[in-house]
């Protein structure tokens, strides 16, 4: 038995993500030409938008499969999970309409108004009553991915919260503090929606495969745990140059080395060739997964060593930290969350299992656009890095005007970005569109 | 489960760490007036295209330091709020709101270095920043 607000999740998150590319490529434009529409459209407004409607993609689509999944079981509250819907629905429309008339009073990521975290909040505690409530009688015998979602919620509760410590006067008025637990809060908040996808596609893959122990072994429990713990006191990393006590960047040192284990295990079971098991069905939730293991493996070498503080000092503060970051939401998250997408579809009508030409077309390329456009990034973050250290303070138009062909390839591997996700949301989209309606 | 419980409690225990304020130093105030001047570079989204502490936009300039910066400083940032130069937008600060403004940007100044020039790198991968104080 399934209702039909998982596919309303999905169908709303899949038109946030067609909206988030739009304003991402015509903000990018401002890099090349710094004075276009910025009277009715700045970068600052557009920026913004674009970040919600792609937090807001991940978010939805992960809330959607996660429900999906739980609606094969004993699903608590249909009737929760419906007034969760409308509660996201209703907030989303009153953040658009916040955005429009340029209340944007928050901080950056979560620049909405601060009320409106309330509501989001609230779909959270609604989410997790109805997770718990589904699960709790096999507790003892979870398997990790069980864990994973309940501890990203959990986790997704607190720190978003905690992005709002600035309200009470005790952060505010300390400026360290503040921008350290803000960043805290980030850091952690990733960290929590990541739970909620990488269990997504431990999921995915042991249903897939029918191999039920794929989320039962020791090692995937071992790396939940090392995750967690990168959720917890990974975050300073990204604070490692502010005036924060030693011990703080220490740990957060330490434990981000921990994931070179993740590292060698990827490498290992490559090795075994485990990524070779080719299955019949699924086809194209299967390629969207590989395509994942591909980015984690080469994002997971620069995560490492943009953790290194040492090397992190050059690279801090240049387009080298977006390249990872985007590197992850595009490359990895947005690969799990459309495996994840297609499999539902998969699960309801076998026939949207089979890859098709526009499909795999529009993969490729996305593959290719993306890799230029992280290269881009890369260079864009070492020239700046050079203006930065050993530049002796020539003037900031300088080295942006330095930069324009970096920035017009970006411009261009965004614009293909934008395309291939065109070429592979549309159809699926259009699909989960006719199931709802038939259900 | 054991893990799972002794991690939640180094959590707590780490958190009370993190939001006490000696964690950080030295420890900066935000007056009345600095705090005017944060809200209007929360509400202009200052920080989508600038940087403190590296942290922000990279369209324009980190401004971690520029109240204390030789060539710089505030009557500088005074005449850039309103210019509307290049990406940036056109604001229209009144003189009061353009001196809030230039007030946080003075605590921040005093917060420590962005980027940290003298700060040592060590052959363990270890960088250790020069403090404010210090
Ligand atoms: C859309 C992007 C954008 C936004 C939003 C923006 N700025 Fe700027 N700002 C710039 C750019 C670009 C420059 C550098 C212009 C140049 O020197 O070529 C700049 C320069 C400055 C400077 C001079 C920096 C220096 O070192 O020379 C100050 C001060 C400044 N901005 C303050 C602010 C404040 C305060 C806000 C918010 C009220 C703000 N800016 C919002 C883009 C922006």
């Amino acid at each position: 038995m399934n209702s039909k607000y998982p596919i309303y999740f999905l169908i709303l998150a899949l038109i946030s993500l067609l909206i988030g590319v739009v304003f991402g490529l015509s903000a990018s434009l401002q890099y090349i030409y710094p004075e276009l529409f910025k009277e009715f459209a700045p970068f600052s407004k557009l920026r913004p938008l674009h970040v919600t409607y792609g937090i807001s993609w991940v978010i939805l689509s992960a809330v959607g499969s996660i429900y999906f999944y739980l609606n094969k079981l004993q699903f608590y509250s249909y009737r929760l999970l419906k007034i969760h819907f409308i509660l996201y629905v209703l907030t989303g429309l009153a953040l658009y309409f916040s955005y429009l008339i340029g209340n944007m009073d928050g901080r950056e990521y979560l620049a909405f108004t601060p009320v409106l975290v309330i509501p989001i909040l609230l779909g959270w505690v609604l989410f997790g009553i109805n997770l718990f409530k589904t699960l709790w009688g096999s507790v003892t015998n979870w398997p990790v991915y069980y864990w994973m979602w309940g501890t990203g919620i959990v986790f997704m509760i607190y720190h978003l919260s905690e992005a709002h410590f600035w309200l009470f006067e005790d952060f505010r008025s300390h400026f360290t503090k503040d921008m350290a637990v803000q960043w805290k809060s980030y850091g952690s908040f990733t960290g929590s929606w990541n739970m909620l996808v990488y269990g997504i596609s431990i999921y995915v893959m042991s249903k897939i495969s029918k191999e039920d122990k794929m989320g039962r072994n020791k090692k995937v429990f071992f790396f939940y745990f090392l995750g967690l713990t990168n959720l917890m006191f990974g975050w300073a990393h990204h604070t490692y140059l502010l005036p924060t006590q030693p011990w703080i960047r220490y740990v957060a040192y330490g434990v981000s080395m921990s994931e070179w284990i993740v590292l060698a295990s990827i490498i290992y079971d490559w090795t075994l060739g485990l990524s070779k098991n080719s299955l019949a069905q699924h086809q194209v939730a299967v390629k969207f997964l590989k395509t994942a293991d591909f980015w984690i493996f080469s994002n997971i070498i620069l995560a490492l060593f943009i953790s290194i503080p040492a090397i992190n000092y050059y690279t801090h503060g240049t387009h080298i930290t977006v390249a990872h970051s985007m590197g992850t939401t595009i490359g990895i998250n947005t690969m799990i969350l459309f495996s994840s997408i297609y499999f539902v579809a998969g699960d309801i009508n076998r026939k949207f299992q089979r890859m098709t030409f526009m499909v795999e077309f529009g993969l490729k390329l996305f593959n290719g656009t993306l890799l230029l456009f992280l290269i881009s990034l890369l260079v864009a973050g070492v020239k700046r890095s050079y203006w930065i250290h050993f530049s002796d303070q020539s003037p900031f138009s300088e080295m942006q005007d330095a930069q324009y062909l970096v920035y017009v390839a970006l411009f261009i591997s965004g614009l293909g970005i934008l395309i291939a996700i065109y070429i592979v949301t549309i159809p699926i989209l259009k699909k989960l569109i006719i199931l709802a309606r038939s259900y | 489960m054991i893990v799972l419980v002794s991690l939640i409690v180094i959590f707590i225990i780490y958190n009370r760490l993190i939001y006490s304020s000696e964690s950080y130093y030295p420890s900066i105030a935000l007056s009345p007036k600095a705090i005017k001047g944060q809200n209007l570079w929360q509400s202009n989204n200052c920080w989508s295209c600038h940087q403190i502490y590296g942290l922000g936009g990279y369209l324009g300039p980190d401004l971690t330091n520029i109240y204390s910066h030789p060539n710089k400083g505030p009557d500088y940032i005074n005449t850039f709020l309103n210019s509307g130069i290049k990406s940036m937008p056109y604001f229209n600060f009144t003189e009061v709101e353009k001196e809030a403004i230039i007030e946080y940007l003075k605590v921040i100044d005093q917060s420590g270095f962005y980027p940290n020039y003298e700060a040592d790198i060590e052959a363990t991968g270890w960088v250790k920043i020069k403090y404010k104080d210090e």
